[in-house]
């Protein structure tokens, strides 16, 4: 009984030195884990470059179930924490009962919008930096079949996949988009092998570009890419330098630039929506030194011309999440 | 050798495996360079410490109490139902479009709906596996895995295409209405005085669980149906010989078991998030299987079993929070538990038993 007795006291004295170090920024990672190779991952590379600036520490949590969603936004934002980060879409629900119980904190949610006062909601324009990466692989295809190779079949990665197939298609309206999906569970995002299987299947089905927007199991398909002597495209990070001259270019996500800023900003978040967009650098198509060999100068034109129509507005990219329908096939 | 006292049996040999788990999951936490005392000091503050505490550990128990009944039932009659997770996601389909296109007037008659839907759909997608089983002779294990992919696609699907409102990134589907919320813990043990925090998932359903723990325990011991599936279970051609189908037992025993995996869905679909999200089952159809294992197939063992994993699963979720122990690390114990528990059980129970030994030939 007495040692019963230690062990809650050791638990108590912890749990309040714990909640003594108030103010810390903090972040919540999704199901899938911190150390993902894709979102999570660049989340925490934003959180870690801010904690390297300025010297200060930050809270994370990786969530183990649904249930934790709504224990964790609660028991961090009770002890103190200000802003707190999450990542992912699956947040939004919760967030949407947490948030106006804790008014004097700070949430910041990436991948979905939350209409609260103490909200920021930031979105990335998804289907544009797609469209542009499928400028670049018509372009760049000479069998005019190309492919893509989503992870888990969601409609997230469906935003990918439709403004992927609008660019091919603004390219040339009779080139051909073979769509595959990894799988339906979450194990979709981390089994490069199968990657690699489908990205076999579609270079015999004469695909020689193949965009990838599927977290850890893309490495597999750009492997299988650069081993088949065709073209691939990353997503989320920079991938270019996987497989140098042989990673046409990667479709980046600036998940790591958002969770800074919002570090950054502490306190001071400005609530709203915040679009991560081509403008605001929030989706861009990756160009480095591994890459440049592939660029030709046409490609290089035909990408600004459609950036700068994005941004104007005199090209419209169609969002598959707003209607649930794609305009191309 | 003389049999163990039934106290020895049930609860030494059972908290002797556990002490095990934990002495060596404490040198683990020691080698990453963390204080175990106060590790467990954390995760038993955190999971037992306060009413909030035992409001998610009994929320979680609450799952592995039904998917563990689910595995229990099934193993009486040898039959290894590994199916209880896509059993408990088709459970949640039932209960979602109950929800959703029922109109209910209050929560206990949607509750009433929701549950036979769950059993429901539960028993069907356990329907399949024991039909091939008791006709095909097809390996219930191989085809109750498959079916758990299967319904797992098979969701994925409807979610993403059926269910999800318009413009929703999630795949789940809308909220269910108002009048669906079922009361938690904290209001029922308020009507009989007792005080218990409402910040927690806990819900009538573990009241329910409770009650399925004393209906499987009746079941199985106390009916003649109880009797013929521990008779197959014992020897097949016996249970032949005095009569009993096979084809029945199978397909009965695999009905209830579904029926039970499917029932778990109240607790998190309607229970807790209000909605079917993807994945909702997180599993719990294969922490059955050790709860199972590690209640003997008794529903009292299982109602113990399911309290220690709760347990395990709300203290490492504190873990996760308070310390820097990657969650993993609640795996590593829960693995432990399992070996100590399951695998590894004769390594605990002979040294008992020939203590017993030794001290009855004394006494002798």
């Amino acid at each position: 009984m007495s040692c019963i007795t230690k062990f809650l006291g050791a638990g108590a004295v912890l749990a309040f030195t714990a909640g003594v170090a108030a103010a810390e920024p903090a972040i919540i990672y999704d199901l899938g884990g911190k150390y993902d190779k894709s979102f999570n991952e660049a989340a925490w590379h934003g959180a870690q470059r801010w904690a390297k600036e300025s010297g200060k520490k930050f809270r994370e949590v990786e969530i183990q179930s649904e249930a934790q969603r709504e224990q964790v936004l609660k028991r961090l934002a009770q002890s103190g924490a200000n802003p707190i980060a999450m990542t992912g879409f699956a947040f939004a629900d919760v967030l949407n009962k947490v948030a106006p119980e804790f008014p004097k904190t700070k949430f910041a949610i990436v991948d979905s919008v939350v209409k609260q006062p103490n909200v920021q909601s930031i979105v990335f324009t998804e289907e544009q930096g797609s469209y542009l990466v499928g400028i670049m692989a018509a372009m760049a295809s000479k069998t005019g079949t190309v492919g893509f190779i989503g992870g888990m079949d969601i409609p997230l990665i469906h935003k990918f996949e439709c403004g992927y197939a609008q660019g091919v298609k603004s390219v040339n309206a009779k080139d051909k988009v073979i769509v595959n999906y990894t799988g339906t569970t979450p194990a979709a995002w981390n089994d490069p092998v199968k990657g690699s299987e489908l990205a076999k299947g579609q270079i015999s089905q004469g695909a020689d570009v193949i965009y990838a927007a599927a977290g850890g199991t893309g490495v597999g398909v750009l492997q299988a890419a650069a081993d088949g002597k065709i073209l691939s495209i990353g997503v989320d990070s920079d991938q270019n330098y996987l497989h140098p001259g042989q990673v046409l270019t990667s479709m980046t996500k600036r998940v790591d630039n958002a969770i800074y800023n919002v570090f950054k900003a502490g306190a001071n978040l400005k609530p709203g929506v915040k679009v991560m967009d081509l403008k605001a650098g929030g989706v861009a198509p990756a160009m480095d030194k591994y890459n440049a060999k592939l660029v030709t100068p046409a490609m290089k034109a035909a990408v600004d011309k459609a950036t700068k129509g994005i941004e104007d507005g005199s090209i419209k990219v169609h969002d598959y999440t707003t209607d649930n329908k794609c305009p191309v096939e | 050798m003389d049999r163990l006292p039934t106290w020895a049996d049930a609860i030494l040999v059972p908290v002797l495996s556990i002490v095990i788990a934990f002495a060596i999951s404490a040198i683990v936490i020691l080698g990453i360079g963390e204080n175990p005392i106060n590790a467990m000091g954390i995760m038993i503050s955190g999971g037992l410490g306060s009413t909030y505490g035992w409001g998610y550990t009994l929320y979680y128990a609450t799952n592995f109490m039904f998917t563990g009944l689910a595995v229990a039932v099934a193993f009486h009659a040898t039959l290894f139902n590994i199916g209880g997770d896509g059993q408990a996601q088709l459970g949640g389909l039932g209960v979602a479009m109950a929800a959703l296109y029922i109109p209910w007037p209050n929560w206990w008659l949607a509750l009433f709906g929701a549950s036979a839907a769950a059993a429901l759909f539960g028993a069907a997608w356990a329907a399949i596996p024991a039909w091939l089983q008791a006709k095909r002779g097809s390996h219930i294990v191989i085809t109750t895995i498959m079916f758990n992919f299967i319904g797992s696609a098979l969701l994925n699907y409807l979610l993403v295409n059926v269910f999800r409102p318009v413009g929703s990134m999630d795949p789940a589907t809308a909220n269910f209405p108002k009048a669906t919320t079922l009361p938690n813990l904290s209001s029922i043990l308020g009507l009989v005085g007792i005080p218990f925090s409402n910040q927690t998932p806990a819900n009538v359903t573990f009241l329910i669980a409770l009650l399925a723990c004393l209906l499987v325990w009746l079941l199985i011991w106390h009916t003649r149906f109880g009797f013929a599936l521990r008779a197959f279970g014992k020897s097949e051609p016996a249970a032949r010989y005095a009569g009993i189908s096979p084809v029945k037992i199978t397909m009965y025993a695999m009905l209830i078991s579904g029926a039970l995996a499917g029932l778990m869905s109240i607790n998190n679909v309607m229970g807790e998030s209000g909605r079917l999200v993807l994945n909702s089952s997180e599993g719990a159809g294969f922490i059955g299987i050790a709860v199972a294992l590690m209640g003997r197939s008794h529903p009292l063992g299982i109602l113990l079993a399911s309290i220690l994993f709760g347990f395990l699963y709300q203290g490492g979720a504190e873990l996760a929070m308070w310390t820097t122990i990657p969650p993993q690390l609640i795996l590593v114990i829960q693995a432990l538990v399992i070996l100590f528990t399951g695998a590894l059980d004769n390594m605990v129970r002979m040294p008992v038993e020939a203590v017993f030994h030794r001290l009855g030939k004394r006494r002798g």
